[in-house]
C-alpha cells in the first residue's frame, strides 16, 4: 500500500504537526519507503500467536490507598508543576482562547 | 604523577579509598578534560560544580569513614535523565530551557551512591537515531579517526553518542545511557568501550524522557566490564513509581564476576551471518568464538528464525509508542510554545510541534500515528506485536540449548558523519543485530573486541537470559581478558 500527499497531510493533522507542501512532498517518499519495507511482516504466519503485551512477566501493582503516598508524585506541588509552563497564570496553565 | 583521567571507575574508587589521591583532584582533572573538548560536542550542559561538590563530600566521607560505593567517581549523565535544577532537553528544541523540579530515579541512585555529575551528555533527539546526528544541539564527533590519512569526522553511534564519545575521549570514566533498540550497545561498539542494557525493568524509567516505553531501558557505559557491573549495581533496583519496574533484589554483580566459563554453553545464531557483511566483522566474531572456547565454554550453533523480521517490527512498535508518548509536547505544560498571531489552541499545538521536533522525530511520530490509525492498526501494530512474540519465543527456544548468545554488536564500524543521513532505512539497518534483544527485553552488552583494517574499533555483543546480567558480564569479561583491547583514539581535539 502506498500513501499519497493527501494522506501525509491527514497523518500530520492527526499528529498535530504543521507541515508545508514541500515537507509533505518529501515525507511522502520517505514514509512510503519505510512502510513498504515494514510490510514484509505480512508474510509471517502468526496463526494462533498472541500479540506481545509484556516482554518480562510482571503484575500490575496498586499503591497504598493513602494521600500523597509518594511525596514526589503526590499532590501539593502546584508551583513545581507550573514552573516550566510557557504561560502559567493565577496558578493555572494558560492557553489561547478556546471558546468562541 | 599518573593522569587521573586514565583511571577506571574501580581504580578511582579504590585509589580514593586508599588515599592515593583526593576526589577533588579527580573531579578537577575530568572537568578540565571536559572543558578542553568542546570540539567533540559531547556535552550539552557542563556541571563542574556538581562534580566538585560530590567530590568534597567524598573526601569528607573518607575522613569520617563513611565512604559510599561510588564516592569520588564523577560521571556523565545522558541528557535524557531529568536532573533537578539542571536543564534536561532530550537534545530537542522542544525541551530547550526545561529545568526539571525532580530527579530521575536512576540519577538519584547514582548521587546517593556518592557519584558526582560532570555534565549532561548530548544524544540523538529524543534518543531517535544511530549516529547522534539528529540532536538539536549539533553532532557529537567521535574521537576516533580512520587510519587512511583522511580527516573524516566519524559518528560516535547513537543515540548515546555523547556518552560513548565522552568515555572514549577520557572526559568521564563512566556514563549513563539508555537503550531502546541498541542505543547503548552500538555507540559502545563504535568507540571501543563497553556498555550493558540490563533486563527490561531492572532500571527504573521514572524521570527518563520517554521514547518507546515497552523497550526503553537505562544502563551504564564505561571502559570495561567491571566498571559496567559497578555502575549497574548503583543504577538498578525496584521503583514503585515505574509500573514495569522489576521487584527483585539487585545482585552483587561485581563480586561475582568470573571469566571461567567451564560448564557454560555459548549459542551462535546462524541468522546473524549476513550475506555480504564486512569480512572484518565476521573475522572478529570468529575470534570471539575462539576466545569463549578458550575460557572453557562449549559452543553450539542456534537458530533465531524470525531475526529478519525484528527490525521491521521494531520500526512499527517503537514509532507507535513514540507517537503516543510524544503527544505530551503540546506547548501548554512545559517546553516550547509557538503561538502564531491570532492562533487558536489547535494551531498552537501544530505550530509548536512543527517547530520543536526535528525531522527524524517527526518522521517517527508520523509513522506511529499512521500504524495506529483506524483501519491500519491490526495490519501493522497488532501484526508487529505478534511477530514480537515470535521473536521472544525464538530466544526462549535458543536458551534451552545455551546460556548466552554471541554475535556482533553492529554490522559495520563507525561510519562518517553525513554518510547515512540521506536514507533513513540505511540508518535503521545499523541496529539489525541490536534490536532483537530489545524486543525480547533481554540483557545484552557490547565489549570492544578488535580494530578493523581502518583502525576503528569493533564490538562483540553478548545476549543473555532474562535476569542473567551476571552471565552476560562474565562472558564479556572472558572476551575482554583475551581480546586485550587497549587501543584508544589519538587526541586531536
Amino acid at each position: 500500500m502506498t500513501i499519497d500527499q493527501a494522506t501525509v497531510r491527514k497523518i500530520a493533522s492527526l499528529a498535530r504537526i504543521a507541515i508545508s507542501d514541500a515537507e509533505a512532498a518529501a515525507m511522502e517518499g520517505e514514509l512510503n519507503g519505510i512502510l513498504g519495507w515494514v510490510e514484509q511482516l505480512g508474510e509471517v504466519d502468526v496463526t494462533g500467536v498472541e500479540p506481545m503485551t509484556a516482554v518480562i512477566p510482571n503484575t500490575l501493582r496498586l499503591r497504598d490507598d493513602v494521600i500523597d503516598a509518594d511525596p514526589l508524585t503526590g499532590g501539593g506541588r502546584r508551583d513545581d508543576v507550573l514552573a516550566n509552563a510557557p504561560a502559567a497564570m493565577h496558578g493555572f496553565f494558560g492557553v489561547p482562547k478556546v471558546i468562541e | 604523577m599518573t593522569d587521573l583521567t586514565n583511571l577506571t571507575v574501580a581504580q578511582i574508587r579504590d585509589g580514593h579509598r586508599a588515599g592515593d589521591f583526593s576526589a577533588v583532584e579527580v573531579a578537577e582533572a575530568f572537568s578540565a578534560n571536559v572543558a578542553g573538548a568542546k570540539a567533540l560536542n559531547a556535552f550539552i550542559v557542563e556541571t563542574p560544580d556538581h562534580a566538585l561538590a560530590a567530590a568534597k563530600t567524598a573526601d569528607a566521607d573518607r575522613a569520617a569513614g563513611t565512604l559510599k560505593p561510588l564516592s569520588g567517581v564523577p560521571i556523565g549523565m545522558k541528557d535524557l535523565f531529568c536532573t533537578n535544577g539542571v536543564q534536561t532537553t532530550a537534545a530537542s528544541h522542544m525541551l530547550e530551557g526545561f529545568i526539571p523540579r525532580y530527579e530521575s530515579t536512576v540519577s538519584q541512585k547514582l548521587w546517593d551512591a556518592g557519584a558526582g555529575m560532570l555534565g549532561k551528555l548530548n544524544l540523538d533527539q529524543f534518543a531517535m537515531g544511530s549516529s547522534n546526528e539528529t540532536s538539536y544541539f549539533g553532532n557529537v564527533i567521535s574521537p576516533w579517526k580512520r587510519k587512511d590519512g583522511g580527516n573524516a569526522a566519524l559518528a560516535p553511534g547513537g543515540s548515546s553518542g555523547g556518552s560513548s564519545t565522552a568515555i572514549a575521549a577520557r572526559l568521564c570514566p563512566a556514563a549513563t545511557g539508555t537503550d531502546t533498540g541498541g542505543s547503548i550497545r552500538q555507540p559502545a561498539a563504535f568507540t571501543g568501550i563497553s556498555g550493558i542494557k540490563p533486563t527490561y525493568g531492572r532500571c527504573s524509567r521514572w524521570g527518563i524522557v520517554a521514547f518507546a516505553s515497552s523497550l526503553d531501558q537505562a544502563g551504564p557505559m564505561a571502559r570495561d566490564v567491571r566498571d559496567c557491573a559497578i555502575m549497574l549495581e548503583n543504577m538498578a533496583g525496584f521503583d514503585p513509581k515505574d509500573a514495569t519496574s522489576l521487584d527483585m533484589a539487585v545482585p552483587n554483580w561485581e563480586a561475582a564476576l568470573s571469566s571461567d566459563l567451564k560448564g557454560k554453553t555459548v549459542g551462535i545464531p546462524k541468522e546473524y551471518r549476513l550475506e555480504g557483511i564486512d569480512p572484518d566483522i565476521d573475522a572478529m566474531w570468529d575470534a570471539g568464538i575462539a576466545m569463549l572456547k578458550d575460557a572453557g565454554a562449549a559452543v553450539v550453533e542456534i537458530s533465531l528464525p524470525h531475526t529478519k523480521y525484528a527490525l521491521p517490527a521494531y520500526y512499527i512498535i517503537a514509532p507507535a509508542e513514540a507517537s503516543s508518548n510524544l503527544a505530551r509536547y503540546d506547548g501548554v505544560r512545559y517546553g516550547l510554545r509557538d503561538l502564531p498571531d491570532g492562533a487558536g489552541l489547535q494551531d498552537m499545538y501544530a505550530a509548536t510541534r512543527a517547530d520543536g521536533f526535528g525531522p527524524e522525530v517527526k518522521r517517527r511520530i508520523m509513522i506511529g500515528t499512521y500504524v495506529l490509525s483506524a483501519g491500519f492498526y491490526d495490519a501493522y501494530y497488532t501484526q508487529a506485536q505478534k511477530v514480537r512474540t515470535l521473536i521472544a519465543r525464538d530466544f526462549e527456544a535458543a536458551f534451552g540449548m545455551c546460556d548466552v548468545i554471541l554475535a556482533p554488536t553492529a554490522p559495520s564500524a563507525a561510519f562518517g558523519l553525513g554518510e547515512k543521513m540521506a536514507d533513513p532505512l540505511a540508518m535503521y539497518l545499523n541496529d539489525v543485530f541490536a534490536v532483537p534483544a530489545s524486543l525480547a527485553g533481554l540483557p545484552a552488552m557490547s565489549v570492544p573486541a578488535a580494530l578493523n583494517r581502518e583502525g576503528l574499533p569493533l564490538g562483540l555483543q553478548i545476549i543473555g537470559k532474562a535476569f542473567d546480567e551476571q552471565g552476560v558480564l562474565n562472558a564479556g569479561l572472558a572476551i575482554e581478558e583475551r581480546a586485550g583491547f587497549t587501543a584508544r583514539a589519538e587526541k586531536w581535539w
